[in-house]
């Protein structure tokens, strides 16, 4: 287990311990939130796990760095922007993702505008945030996160 | 109205493991045809398989803690009305510890709108939401770096500050009229009946 995940661990029991401490049926029904989000996460889980084994067995990292990598230039921003903004995948499966595209030749840039619109960008429940927030609250946020992941992203290329 | 949600709920499950069904079906029609692919295919699952089970079960009881320590009045309560700059920060601090999908907290952002809050703050408290999750920065850090992780966080923070400021500009300071709910016969912010949805 590496340091991160020690990390995590400790601090999810700690949190967990103060929530016994302070109301211990809140923290009962925690846990059951907690079992139920991880049994509902797990099929796609699993598919995304396949889906990388898949990817490092068979995709060419030249492959992968031709669409995503330092090469693929603008378009290939503008695709994984436009990707991240239509997919809807739960962002903490995402990463692992993330990782593995990263590992394999895919470049800085293209991996946290892929990450930034996924989870900023709601494309599928774009309809619900219009008819809650109004058509023009909710077109200026979504146009303006797209422009936003896609500088975060550039920016991070250039730093890192 | 809840009964339904946990159908609906019961439907998006059934879908990801019909997903999940199909991806592994192809996996194994892969596998049969290219069998000295195996080795590379397990080994890169496997990796990725065990540091998923390190962290995710950690991470979820965190997301529980939250969803059921944090209620969604107790968000209203800190950010209705308020104003200035450090109310755009704790619209951002506030907005990264509830859990649950983006689409929850429209609501919340209308009835925020709605008592006064400014247009940027809400703005900075619904990116929040969606994309500074505790949660989610900690499975950031474990599989892309603390290098990756802080730079895109720290980036994030300050455009999401500016976004908001830029749309403020464009609506104004104050929009109390949003529609909010769609269905009047829900409550305008529910609490403890909302449970996480990943």
């Amino acid at each position: 287990m590496n340091t991160t995940a020690l990390f995590i661990n400790v601090l999810a029991l700690v949190c967990l311990l103060i929530g016994f401490w302070k109301d211990e049926a809140r923290a009962r029904r925690a846990l059951v939130v907690a079992a139920k989000s991880f049994v509902r996460i797990l099929p796609t889980m699993l598919a995304i796990i396949l889906i990388i084994g898949l990817m490092s067995g068979f995709v060419p990292e030249k492959t992968i760095s031709e669409i995503v990598g330092e090469e693929a230039g603008l378009v290939g921003i503008l695709t994984v922007a436009f990707l991240g903004a239509i997919l809807h995948i739960p962002s903490l499966i995402a990463f692992p993702l993330a990782a593995s595209l990263l590992e394999k030749g895919a470049s800085v840039t293209s991996v946290a505008v892929f990450i930034t619109t996924l989870t900023m960008i709601g494309f599928v429940t774009l309809p619900l945030e219009m008819r809650i927030l109004g058509n023009k609250l909710a077109l200026l946020r979504n146009a303006l996160s797209f422009i936003v992941a896609i500088i975060i992203g550039l920016i991070m290329g250039v730093i890192l | 109205m809840r009964q339904g949600a946990m159908k609906n709920q019961r439907k998006a499950f059934l879908r990801d493991l019909l997903f999940l069904g199909v991806v592994a079906l192809i996996t194994a029609v892969l596998l049969l045809m290219f069998p000295e692919k195996k080795d590379p295919v397990f080994s890169a699952s496997e990796n990725f398989l065990v540091e998923m089970l390190l962290i995710m079960p950690a991470v979820m009881v965190l997301m529980g803690l939250f969803s059921v320590f944090v209620p969604d009045e107790l968000i209203v309560r800190y950010l209705g009305g308020d104003s200035g700059v450090k109310s755009m920060l704790l619209a951002i601090f506030i907005g990264a510890f509830p859990t649950g999908p983006l689409y929850v907290a429209f609501p919340i952002a209308a009835s925020l709108l709605k008592k006064g809050a400014r247009v940027a703050s809400v703005i900075a408290f619904l990116s929040a939401w969606a994309c500074i999750k505790i949660p989610q920065e900690l499975v950031e850090l474990q599989f892309l770096g603390a290098g990756f992780m802080l730079a895109r966080l720290t980036l994030t923070v300050v455009f999401v500050l500016a976004m908001g400021l830029l749309i403020e500009r464009i609506v104004g300071r104050e929009l109390r009229d949003v529609p909010g709910i769609p269905n009047p016969g829900k409550p305008e912010v529910s609490s403890g009946q909302k449970e996480s949805k990943r």
